[in-house]
């Protein structure tokens, strides 16, 4: 039965989990995020829909939990927050070398090393440019508010199996912690054993019978074997970008200049986009909603139409490079974003984009366009 | 045998209102105070100072180590 | 004779160590862990090593042992502060290396280097804060968490069946030939503060003597995470953990006394 609730977005996503017809939670506790295990823990779903939940020893155990589990053809995710998802990078690896279906949720905190308990969105390099070793990419959903959180659990699982990929759930300190109105999806059955054998059989591991054995195995030593297991990976993540790619758009239609954000940054963009209106700076907000793959074409489409860009990212400029890559040259590109665990306001976010964009804006860098009429 | 006389100085400030002074004390020296330190916490004191034989048990067990004790031989 | 005349300088017998900094500490009130900082400080300061002397913070409720402790201090990832304090100790052999660890960094996600700096009898001092929880990130379920015992994760008690029985870290490393010295102590009494602190001692004696590895468990209370006033949480540690954690010295000069 879907459910209107107040939920803070941990607690929503763990919920979501449980209806998603998750199969596992393997986890182990770290602030701000370790109330999805407790959550999880207090609702035993193994006597509402038979999931398990255990808490590992460390990140590291965990995240090998889930591989030997997506290994079987089930639903299984873990969470983290920065520090443990650096633990968990190796594993990653293992589950994009080895073509493992699997979620993995990171409620980033502020970095590097141990950092803050604060938000931050200084993951961006690690979950959308690899984290782990190898040519590989994560398909990478970015949530802004409790009720993406919630929906993308699903969303996550469903583009996992597609694409038989490890996905993340790239979230941060502040979703993760507030509280709002969600409306959570109507139970989703688990798959039965039988179902997974029919449905995975050609490559999961759940024991061989009446076929040939399965091998889960990222290893392969011949070079010309490796090299074409790179070329599908890669053919893969093309498919994502025709296919799952995802991004939305705030008053863009008669924008000067735009605004390129994601989660907690796009919902205090939003703000500043209303303040600056107000002021007559026709200002729009892009948010990608896949971190990857990332919104190139729209953005590059509208980098004909704007004068200048700001990437407002809670970090020292991570998004900024993708977002230069996009726009190619054609107008200014700039950063903006508070790091160390700080959240930027809407006015700053203006004044940044005043000081940046609008009184640059008239300047031109090397572009081949006409001049505009000002 | 020359009888001891003992006093402890606790530093309110640091006290953190845990009582884990209280049962070591032998001679039940020491109680809660009524009124509150700047964090909130009632502190520790001799509420009956002529008893206190300096013995340290109170302040090595405190783990803000808010107690100093002072010992002197009296005849 | 007038208290005023008793608290005079000359007479005063026991004070805080000049190797705690005057930061008040963050833990709650009652916590073992203030004690157990104390001790082992005032024993580093007894010995005159504090220059010689480098510490390995853990990560968890004593992540800011490093703004307590005066001496010389590495903050290490989760678990690994075993394999930190290896590495300053095999490029510094005379100094005094030691790690301060609560119970999900050592048993949990550090086993492996736990583990293995014993087995190698790593020249240093480990000590373990056991109070069955994990504190910091507010109250869950740890390796060394009773059966039947209530935490953020095990909300319905502790299930062996699904989570496993509690470790006992001692034995388990008191079995490894690398380790020299073994003992399972507590800070909740005068008396016990005082068999810890000559425990800790003769930690950092075996170190000077270069005997090996010492590992000093100290059995504390968690009065916040297991909901209880201070005084009861030490009730409550007699009555429970001292049974499953029992205390004692259980390998001592590289012979084992008891055996879980």
């Amino acid at each position: 039965m879907s459910e209107l609730r107040l939920m803070k977005g941990n607690e929503a996503l763990a919920e979501a989990a449980i209806r998603a017809g998750a199969d596992a939670y393997f986890g182990y506790p770290i602030t701000p995020q370790s109330e999805v295990i407790e959550y999880l823990m207090t609702e035993r779903p193994e006597k509402r829909t038979g999931m398990v939940v255990l808490q590992a020893e460390s990140e590291v155990a965990a995240i090998n939990m889930v591989y030997g589990a997506a290994g079987t053809g089930k639903r299984v995710m873990t969470s983290s927050s920065s520090p443990g998802i650096s633990l968990k990078m190796e594993g990653i690896s293992y589950l994009a070398g080895a073509e493992l279906p699997a979620l993995i949720v990171n409620v980033v905190r502020g970095g590097p090393g141990l950092g803050t308990i604060q938000p931050s969105q200084a993951d961006y390099y690690q979950a959308v440019k690899g984290g782990g070793h190898g040519d590989y990419h994560m398909y990478v959903l970015a949530p802004a508010s409790v009720q993406e959180m919630a929906d993308f659990v699903s969303d996550g699982f469903e583009m996992a199996f597609k694409y038989r990929t490890p996905v993340m759930i790239l979230s941060d300190g502040l979703i993760g912690q507030m509280m709002e109105k969600v409306v959570l999806k109507d139970e989703q059955k688990r798959l039965t054993d039988e179902e997974i054998c029919e449905r995975y059989g050609d490559w999961a591991t759940t024991g061989k019978k009446g076929r040939e054995r399965n091998i889960i195995t990222s290893l392969y030593l011949e070079p010309e074997r490796m090299e074409q297991r790179v070329r599908r990976l890669m053919k893969k993540y093309e498919r994502m970008e025709q296919e799952d790619m995802r991004y939305e758009t705030i008053f863009c239609d008669d924008a000067e200049y735009l605004i390129v954000a994601y989660g907690s940054s796009a919902r205090i963009a939003q703000k500043t986009v209303e303040l600056a209106r107000k002021k007559g700076i026709r200002v729009g907000l892009l948010r990608p909603i896949t971190l990857f793959p990332f919104p190139t074409k729209p953005l590059n489409e509208l980098a004909d139409q704007v004068k200048g860009v700001l990437s407002v990212e809670m970090n020292a400029g991570q998004m900024v490079d993708d977002v230069r890559l996009a726009v190619e040259h054609k107008v200014p590109v700039e950063h903006f974003g508070r790091t160390g665990g700080i959240i930027h306001t809407p006015e700053e976010i203006l004044e940044a984009l005043e000081q940046k964009i609008v009184k640059d804006g008239s300047i031109r860098h090397h572009t081949t366009r006409e001049p505009s009429l000002l | 045998m020359a009888k001891v006389r003992g006093a402890i100085v606790v530093d309110t400030e640091a006290c953190k209102g845990c009582e884990v002074c209280i049962p070591v004390c032998g001679e039940d020296v020491i109680s809660m105070s009524q009124e509150v330190n700047r964090k909130g916490y009632h502190y520790a004191y001799m509420s009956d100072p002529e008893a206190c034989t300096g013995c340290t048990n109170c302040a090595i067990v405190c783990p803000d180590r808010a107690i100093a004790v002072y010992r002197v031989k009296v005849a | 004779m007038e208290v005023l005349d008793i608290i005079r300088p000359e007479n005063q017998v026991f004070c805080k160590t000049g190797l705690m900094t005057d930061t008040t500490l963050t833990y709650c009130p009652g916590c073992g862990h203030g004690t157990a900082h104390n001790i082992a400080m005032e024993v580093i300061e007894e010995l005159g090593i504090a220059e010689d002397t480098i510490g390995v913070a853990p990560v968890g409720c004593s992540v800011f042992a490093y703004d307590f402790m005066d001496v010389d201090m590495t903050q290490a990832a989760h678990g690994r502060a075993p394999a930190v304090a290896t590495g300053i100790s095999r490029i510094w052999p005379e100094k005094y290396v030691f790690t301060y660890q609560g119970d999900g960094d050592l048993a949990a996600i550090g086993t492996a280097e736990t583990i293995h700096c014993c087995n190698r009898g790593e020249n240093i001092v480990i000590i373990f804060v056991n109070n069955g929880i994990y504190g910091m990130t507010g109250g869950q379920m740890a390796p060394t968490t009773l059966p039947g015992m209530r935490t953020s994760t095990s909300p319905y008690g502790r299930e062996i069946e699904t989570m496993g029985s509690p470790i006992k870290m001692s034995e388990l490393v008191a079995n490894l030939p690398g380790t020299y010295y073994v003992t399972r102590q507590s800070v909740h009494t005068h008396k016990h503060v005082r068999k810890a602190k000559k425990a800790i001692m003769k930690a950092f004696e075996n170190t000077r003597l270069k005997k090996g590895l010492s590992f000093v468990e100290i059995v504390s209370n968690c009065n916040s995470g297991w909901k209880m006033t201070p005084n009861d949480s030490n009730k409550w540690m007699e009555e429970h953990m001292f049974p499953y954690y029992p205390l004692g010295d259980i390998k001592v000069n590289g012979i084992i006394k008891q055996v879980a």
